[in-house]
């Protein structure tokens, strides 16, 4: 008996049976569904958090204040609330010291309210250098960034993202317009062009950059004139990203006095923020995925089921066959199509269920769901195993069965 | 030469502590183109010894030659090719697929066979021709009546052109006209020069044969030459 007609016989076999094979896919079925759709909103998830942390800036360490250890916690440095200065900043910057660092840019940022006229709006007031622009990877809308000059001078000069654009000058034209923070009034010279929104709660695209000397005098009067909240450090190139790493943690240890186990100061990469920011997706979707696989088993474990009622039912037709020369084997494959198709055919409809729930769940969710060629091939086929692996037993009963045995139940 | 020779085949059941001595040494043989029937009470053995000749089972002790091969120790996957070429059954219960149309249940030797798709159904179409049921290879099992599900079942037996046609209790189920019809292809099918091997316990079917075994106890009893 070639495979052909082995196909056809299973198929016929599934076939009259109509409700008990659909009812015994549908288990398989929805196991697929749910296992592709959990693994989707999983992978959504950390493909967007992913795409935003990117949007940070290419071949970005950020290094931050204060150092977080399994043990003791929150490190601060000694006597100030930020631990790292302009000082530490422009030594970074320093080609000599550290040749794989190719720009620097200083942070401290304060929330402030922003007042254009009657309305006002409340955001992130950074203070920053001139190269916070290439180091961010951003662009502008309109207008320039902040200078050297404007830096040097402490100019009242600021830079508006597009949202807060938005909110503060309705009627657009931003740039040549008068903001007032903290009380000072600041001149807007330019516009950030927008990238998206990085999560529910913060934009990227609302804030105010100002010069970092600006920001000490008039912003943020309480803060110590020199510290900064962040320094970000933008590596020469991808390969050079460990070497900057290491340079910026060896300078960093050195100017502070400290040993690395006392380290005052964090330098995280983009890859460690992926991970940590991802980590909790990435949990949730073992777990769910672990629900979803259950529901995948049970889903087998009817498919077994059914072949052997399947097999017991069956017992005067497999008698027949065996007299009529159907070898074991032939009888074993018989059944082995029989459950691998219902388990085939049930993947491929899960495939097909979830591929739809992928376009359909997003509108609802807002949460994007991506179904991978290799997830979708890969759901097929562990379907298709479990089909084969449900089979077995009841395939291997099948075969055993004596002729006699099997035409003497009348 | 003969079809089939049995020499002293013995087979005993054992179930639990219980042994059960169906066949205590049946010794015959039947030659090429024989219509024999073999009679018995129940319980004497005959349905032990259809199962035997039908290679459904082996023998405990003894030789079963089938055209010239001893079938005695085979495996199931020889046994199975055996009853595929060289054997024809006709059982009491017809034995059809119900689901399946009259020529899908007659090819069903073929298909173990490997014949292709459509000289599987040029020649269950002849068989169905032949047994007079030309003109229903398309209906099945529950649209034709008792007498003609047993010619279908006869048609299958005969598709594969075996060298034995084995009926167990062929016309048990049937009514008085449709028994006459059977017989008389069986007769049809033996004066073609086809072996003929009917399991019975009626005495008039017997007498269709050329010859009777007569089987009691195991054993057999007496073989009465028609």
């Amino acid at each position: 008996m070639n495979g052909i007609e082995t196909f056809r016989t299973a198929l016929e076999a599934i076939r009259s049976h109509r409700l008990r094979s659909t009812l015994t896919m549908l288990g398989i079925l929805i196991g697929i569904a749910a296992v592709i759709l959990t693994v989707g909103l999983g992978q959504g998830a950390q493909s967007k958090v992913s795409a935003e942390i990117s949007k940070l800036g290419s071949n970005l360490l950020i290094v931050t204040p204060g150092s977080t250890t399994s043990t003791t916690g929150i490190r601060g440095g000694r006597g100030s609330s930020s631990t790292l200065t302009t000082a530490d900043a422009s030594a970074l910057s320093s080609k000599q010291v550290a040749p794989d660092i190719k720009s620097v840019a200083a942070t401290s940022t304060s929330t402030q309210s922003l007042t254009v006229g009657t309305s006002n709006w409340t955001t992130t007031v950074t203070g920053t250098t001139p190269n916070w622009l290439d180091v961010r990877a951003r662009t502008l809308d309109s207008g320039r960034f902040i200078t050297q000059a404007d830096l040097d001078a402490a100019r009242p000069v600021a830079v508006l993202g597009a949202d807060t654009v938005a909110q503060l000058f309705p009627r657009g034209q931003a740039v040549g317009q008068t903001v007032t923070i903290n009380g000072s009034s600041f001149t807007v010279v330019g516009v950030l062009a927008a990238i998206g929104t990085t999560s529910s709660t913060t934009s990227d695209d609302d804030l105010a950059v100002v010069p970092q000397t600006t920001f000490a005098t008039r912003v943020s009067a309480n803060s110590t004139r020199s510290s900064v909240s962040t320094i970000y450090v933008e590596a020469a190139s991808a390969s050079a990203l460990t070497a900057a790493y290491q340079e910026a943690d060896a300078l960093l240890l050195t100017r502070h006095g400290v040993s690395s186990t006392a380290a005052d100061f964090s330098i995280a990469s983009q890859q460690s923020l992926i991970k940590t920011a991802t980590s909790t997706d990435a949990t949730l979707t073992i777990l769910l995925g672990g629900v979803a696989g259950i529901s995948l088993l049970v889903g087998g474990i009817g498919v077994m089921n059914i072949m052997l009622v399947s097999v017991t039912e069956r017992v005067r037709e497999i008698g027949l066959r065996k007299a009529l020369g159907a070898t074991p084997s032939a009888v074993r494959r018989q059944f082995l199509v029989e459950a691998s198709s219902l388990g085939a055919t049930g993947g491929l409809l899960g495939l097909g269920l979830g591929v739809v729930g992928a376009v359909v769940l997003p509108h609802w969710l807002n949460q994007p769901v991506t179904i991978s060629p290799l997830a979708a091939v890969g759901a097929v086929v562990v379907a298709l195993g479990i089909g084969v692996t449900a089979g077995v037993y009841p395939a291997g009963r099948a075969a055993r069965l004596a002729p006699i045995d099997a035409l003497r139940n009348e | 030469m003969s079809t089939l020779r049995l020499t002293d085949v013995r087979k005993t059941y054992s179930s639990g502590h219980l042994e059960v001595e169906a066949l205590r040494g049946i010794t015959m043989s039947v030659e090429e183109g024989e219509y024999v029937a073999v009679m018995g009470p129940s319980g004497s053995g005959k349905s032990t010894l259809m199962h035997i000749l039908g290679c459904l089972d082996v023998p405990t002790a003894g030789s079963y030659e089938l055209a010239g091969t001893d079938v005695s120790k085979m495996t199931e996957t020889e046994l199975a090719e055996v009853r595929n070429r060289r054997i024809g059954f006709v059982f009491q219960g017809f034995n059809l697929l119900p689901s399946m149309s009259a020529w899908r249940n007659v090819e069903l030797p073929l298909v173990y066979a490997g014949l292709a798709r459509d000289v599987r159904r040029a020649r269950a179409i002849a068989a169905l021709e032949r047994v007079g049921l030309g003109d229903r290879v398309d209906h099945r099992p529950g649209e034709l009546s008792g007498g003609q599900q047993q010619r279908v079942a006869v048609a299958r037996a005969l598709v594969s052109d075996p060298a034995l046609i084995l009926a167990d209790e062929p016309t048990g189920n049937l009514d008085s006209r449709s028994t006459a019809d059977v017989l008389s292809l069986f007769a049809e099918l033996h004066d073609s020069g086809r072996t003929i091997m009917l399991i019975t316990h009626e005495a008039d079917v017997a007498q269709a044969a050329q010859r009777t075994v007569r089987i009691r106890d195991g054993l057999v009893e007496q073989v009465v030459a028609a």
